[in-house]
């Protein structure tokens, strides 16, 4: 808008001045103009189609849960009960009463811890899978088997043999996020080629060489699938799992908006974790991008 | 004594109950400075071969002795130029040199000479300028130069070309060729290769040796190329001794042991 507004302004300062090196300016100008227009096109046609389907959702839901005896609040009513929620994510009365911000870190913390674990050891089993053939046929069935168990079943279990929240949750994360990170691990490996082993033993590599040099750039676009899935499965277990153990997280401010009967604020609470969701999602793929930059296009 | 020696050398494949024959007593000398070409038909185990010369398989019985001691693991005084190039694409250019140079020279040379040995080989096969590059971004004959470069900075004391010019289109095929010819010239290699291009063979070898089909292939005629170094591609089109030579394993490849397929 800006630059459209400043378009027509410099076409009517040109015939007020029409002395020649403001003529000569011109091709130079209106080429980059053009180019910031373009973009701005492109961008537009990016941000525009999502942003209507958003408005009609929201329309479409507006008069839906407008009427009178509803079950669920029309988004107006969320943003008035939620108004001081979303302005101030930083207060902290103590307890459980706690800003958003408070919430969310405090589940991306566990997060963090229990996913990175996972990523580890991860991709330490799924090397030593991938790359051994007996401890294949002997871990691959009992991997096969555990990873079909959902995350919460692992809760139970945990706090008994944990007897605290905090290391059940994490254990939670870390038990659910790491089956697809060794298994994309496991087939990384195996799918190395032939020739990239040929040069190792060539070189006479050393295992620990190997494994730097080769090993883990080559498998890394695997690697990074399965990190990938893998985040994507920790934060779907870690609302879960907080709604159970309770304490501070943003699935037990859930839990406790629902107890409390503060739709809306779960509704805003929906909101914050599918964009987290979103942006850490997108934070690994723009690692492995970032990391496999040489070995993806082979 | 010979340089590089392969003792009667036996190749059996092993699949359940199957057992099947590649190679049936091979037996080769090879002189220091010498440039081997090793022709067949495809199947006919030539890659088998040159893999149990570079220890990436080991012989069922017999072996190779290089320099009066036996090799059976691979190892970089074997250096080998692989068909597909295999450069590896994470690294770049100088980068797929260098580490080779710094596996091979870790305590014999220092940071600085390292550097500076790397960047020789590159310019040695003219691919200096694209160091920085990685594979992906670079034609098919200059990986497979920036491949020779990295196996001539280990110097080698047998240098492996499996079929080293197989997946270049002619026109570079005959550029690369030349250019062996003259690393061979000026470094005096001993360089073994593996072919099934007649022409080739003929121009690049000081002796060819001709291999019968599989199954159980052996060598099945060993000739001398009886032409002065260096060697000039336009001139040989019509010297006599070089149509000879041809005419010779054209005759070996297509009327004694003509491919026939495996039934």
């Amino acid at each position: 808008m800006n630059m459209t507004a400043r378009k027509i302004e410099m076409d009517t300062v040109l015939p007020v001045s029409p002395a020649a090196p403001v003529v000569a300016l011109t091709p130079k100008q209106a080429p980059r103009a053009e180019k910031y227009l373009k973009m701005a096109k492109e961008t537009a046609a990016r941000v525009v189609p999502p942003l209507v389907v958003l408005a009609l959702l929201v329309l479409v839901w507006e008069l839906v849960c407008r009427r009178a005896g509803s079950t669920l609040p029309p988004p107006s009513r969320v943003f008035k009960d939620t108004r001081e929620l979303i302005l101030d994510p930083f207060f902290d009365n103590g307890g459980i009463d706690k800003g958003l911000f408070w919430h969310l870190s405090a589940s991306l913390q566990r997060v963090a811890f229990g996913y990175s674990l996972a990523a580890v050891g991860g991709v330490a089993l799924g090397v030593l899978v991938g790359q051994s053939v007996w401890a294949m046929r002997g871990l691959d069935p009992l991997f096969q088997v555990l990873r079909t168990i959902p995350p919460l079943a692992w809760l139970p279990l945990s706090l008994a043999a944990f007897r605290d929240g905090q290391p059940s949750a994490i254990f939670v994360i870390f038990i659910t996020s790491i089956w697809p990170i060794i298994i994309n691990t496991a087939v990384g490996i195996r799918n190395i080629p032939q020739d990239y082993r040929n040069v190792a033993a060539v070189l006479q590599l050393n295992p620990l060489e190997f494994f730097a040099k080769i090993m883990i750039p080559a498998a890394a676009p695997y690697i990074f699938t399965g990190l990938r899935i893998g985040i994507g499965l920790s934060w779907l277990a870690i609302v879960a799992a907080e709604m159970l153990i309770g304490g501070v997280g943003i699935g037990f401010f859930i839990w406790d908006a629902w107890n409390s009967s503060h739709i809306s604020e779960i509704i805003l609470a929906l909101f914050y974790v599918g964009i987290v969701g979103f942006v850490l999602d997108r934070l690994i793929a723009a690692a492995g991008k970032f990391v496999t930059r040489g070995t993806a296009q082979n | 004594m010979a340089y590089l020696k392969l003792d009667h050398i036996d190749k059996t494949f092993t699949r359940g109950n199957a057992t099947t024959e590649v190679l049936k007593d091979i037996n080769l000398s090879i002189e220091k400075g010498e440039y081997v070409s090793i022709i067949g038909h495809s199947g006919c185990g030539k890659s088998t071969l040159l893999n149990i010369i570079a220890g990436l398989t080991r012989a069922t019985m017999g072996g190779v002795i290089l320099e009066n001691r036996e090799v059976n693991s691979p190892g970089p005084d074997r250096a080998v130029v692989f068909q597909n190039h295999s450069l590896l694409p994470w690294l770049t250019v100088y980068e797929n040199v260098r580490l080779g140079v710094d596996k091979v020279f870790s305590s014999t040379k220092s940071r600085a000479e390292r550097d500076a040995w790397t960047m020789h080989n590159l310019n040695l096969v003219q691919m200096a300028h694209a160091r920085d590059k990685r594979p992906s971004e670079i034609s098919g004959g200059m990986k497979q130069r920036v491949g020779i470069a990295r196996a001539l900075a280990m110097e080698p004391k047998v240098l492996l070309l499996d079929e080293p010019f197989g997946a270049l289109d002619a026109l570079t095929r005959a550029h690369l060729q030349d250019s062996v010819m003259a690393l061979h010239q000026k470094l005096n290699n001993t360089i073994l290769m593996i072919t099934h291009d007649v022409d080739e063979a003929v121009l690049l070898s000081d002796r060819i040796v001709m291999m019968t089909n599989g199954p159980s292939a052996r060598i099945g005629e060993v000739l001398e190329v009886p032409l002065a170094r260096p060697r000039k591609r336009l001139d040989l089109a019509s010297n006599a001794a070089y149509l000879q030579c041809r005419q010779r394993v054209l005759e070996f490849l297509y009327e004694r042991h003509r491919f026939v397929e495996a039934a």
